[in-house]
């Protein structure tokens, strides 16, 4: 059967590694091609690669950066970040990525996950939601978490998945950075209403909130970014630990 | 020198750069000439079976791959598996390249409605029949699978298998012919060592 996938998350930006805290303080961590190395002999299922640069000159790094991890590293690469047209999902595609993540762009314009799905295949399109508490509800965040579209996120995800996207990347912006654990009701509040796969993201902080997360069996992936390149926790040790835990994972 | 068949179906980004890496030369190519020279040879493919047999059809490929795959290794990865069967069912019937006996049908209908489709994501390739293509490889070890329809009627061919509630063909070889239903380019250490292998043959 297949098995639960364990994600690192690469935000990039002109080129390098970063990562923030609720999506703020954005800090310099590394070359990203030597994370894509280290990640793909730890035991990473996929790399997801967001590119959180805005110029064209950043574009263009980000794209030479993709080609270059993609001519090594020989697992699922999903790639996001500023994609708001076919030609953007065309140019990333060329570049190695496998799946193309979808975010501000598809709440501009819904109707590019349609289309993308027709052209590349639903199995190509994610649909990455920033989601956070507002007065009770889940609100759907755009433009990197900044801006609060008032979209209801158990909507949009409903139609994320009937518009024909593949799976689905939930980013709790409450959980994200804090390493408290992923945000599990708000997980299970889109759970329930979808059918696609659905990945966790935000939150992780420890071993423990991975196995938490996979008791849940609508969870198809746990995604992190700072626990991972910080080596605060080590992927091969995480699997070894869910396998443990009777979880079903690639060793 | 390997000939990866280019027939305008899909992306051979991740294919060419897998081969380039273990260091092996390879050309993408749609040229007769070509085909003929190499000592192997990959058919690709993602999208569609009928789409897919008509583009090899429009490359005037058809004929050469069908009389070179009884000379030298052949290997279809994915939709590429799925054209070397004898006929699919996807989108209504289709004929294939008829180099493996069997036919391709959908998931749906076989396996446990709960199950999501495409079968996507990494699974166990269980060893059926030892091959030279195992050289490297583990029994159990994960490739990445990415497929709605699935070979059948073919249980001389099979070399491996994965569990989803039904026994998919993984790895089938008839003769010289082999073929992957998951992407041994996307499937990290372990699909490296059977594309390796593969090469070797």
């Amino acid at each position: 059967m297949i098995s639960k996938r364990i994600i690192p998350c690469l935000d990039v930006r002109n080129g390098r590694v970063v990562k923030g805290i609720n999506f703020e303080d954005i800090r310099d961590m590394a070359d990203p091609v030597e994370m894509a190395r280290y990640y793909n002999e730890t035991g990473a299922d996929e790399l997801v690669f967001y590119d959180i640069t805005a110029s064209y000159e950043g574009r263009k790094l980000f794209t030479d950066v993709l080609r270059a991890v993609a001519s090594e590293i020989f697992i699922p690469l999903t790639v996001g970040g500023g994609i708001n047209s076919l030609e953007d999902f065309d140019t990333v595609l060329k570049c190695g990525a496998d799946k193309v993540s979808v975010n501000t762009g598809a709440i501009k314009n819904p109707s590019l996950i349609g289309d993308a799905a027709k052209r590349y295949g639903s199995q190509c399109v994610v649909l990455s939601m920033d989601v956070r508490r507002v007065n009770g509800k889940f609100h759907v965040f755009a433009n990197g978490g900044r801006i609060d579209t008032g979209i209801d996120a158990i909507e949009w995800a409903k139609r994320g998945e009937d518009l024909g996207a593949g799976e689905i990347v939930l980013n709790s912006i409450d959980t994200d950075g804090v390493r408290g654990g992923f945000d599990l009701p708000m997980l299970r509040a889109i759970g329930e209403v979808i059918t696609i796969p659905l990945i966790a993201s935000g939150g992780a902080g420890k071993m423990e909130d991975f196995s938490e997360l996979f008791k849940y069996d609508r969870i198809d992936a746990g995604l992190a970014a700072g626990v991972f390149h910080t080596k605060k926790i080590d992927i091969r040790a995480l699997k070894q630990y869910l396998h443990d835990c009777g979880i079903n994972v690639r060793l | 020198m390997i000939a990866v068949v280019d027939y305008g179906v899909g992306n051979l980004f991740s294919l060419v750069s897998s081969l380039k890496f273990l260091g092996f030369d390879c050309v993408v190519t749609n040229k007769k000439e070509d085909l003929y020279a190499a000592k192997k040879i990959i058919l690709p493919g993602v999208g569609a079976f009928g789409d897919a047999m008509a583009k090899l059809a429009e490359t005037g490929l058809v004929d050469t791959v069908k009389k070179l795959a009884e000379e030298k290794p052949l290997l279809g990865i994915c939709l590429g598996m799925q054209l070397l069967f004898d006929k699919s069912f996807e989108f209504g019937e289709h004929e294939g390249l008829g180099l493996i006996p069997g036919i391709v049908t959908p998931l749906a209908g076989d396996i446990d409605p709960r199950l999501k489709i495409p079968h996507m994501g990494w699974n166990r390739l269980e060893i059926v029949r030892d091959d030279p293509i195992f050289k490297y490889f583990k029994n159990g070890e994960s490739v990445y699978y990415v497929h709605s329809y699935y070979s059948k009627n073919c249980d001389d061919s099979i070399l491996g298998i994965s569990e989803y509630d039904v026994a998919v063909p993984g790895l089938v070889r008839s003769g010289l012919v082999y073929g992957t239903q998951f992407h041994p380019e996307k499937s990290g250490s372990a699909g490296l060592r059977l594309l390796k292998a593969f090469c070797e043959i």
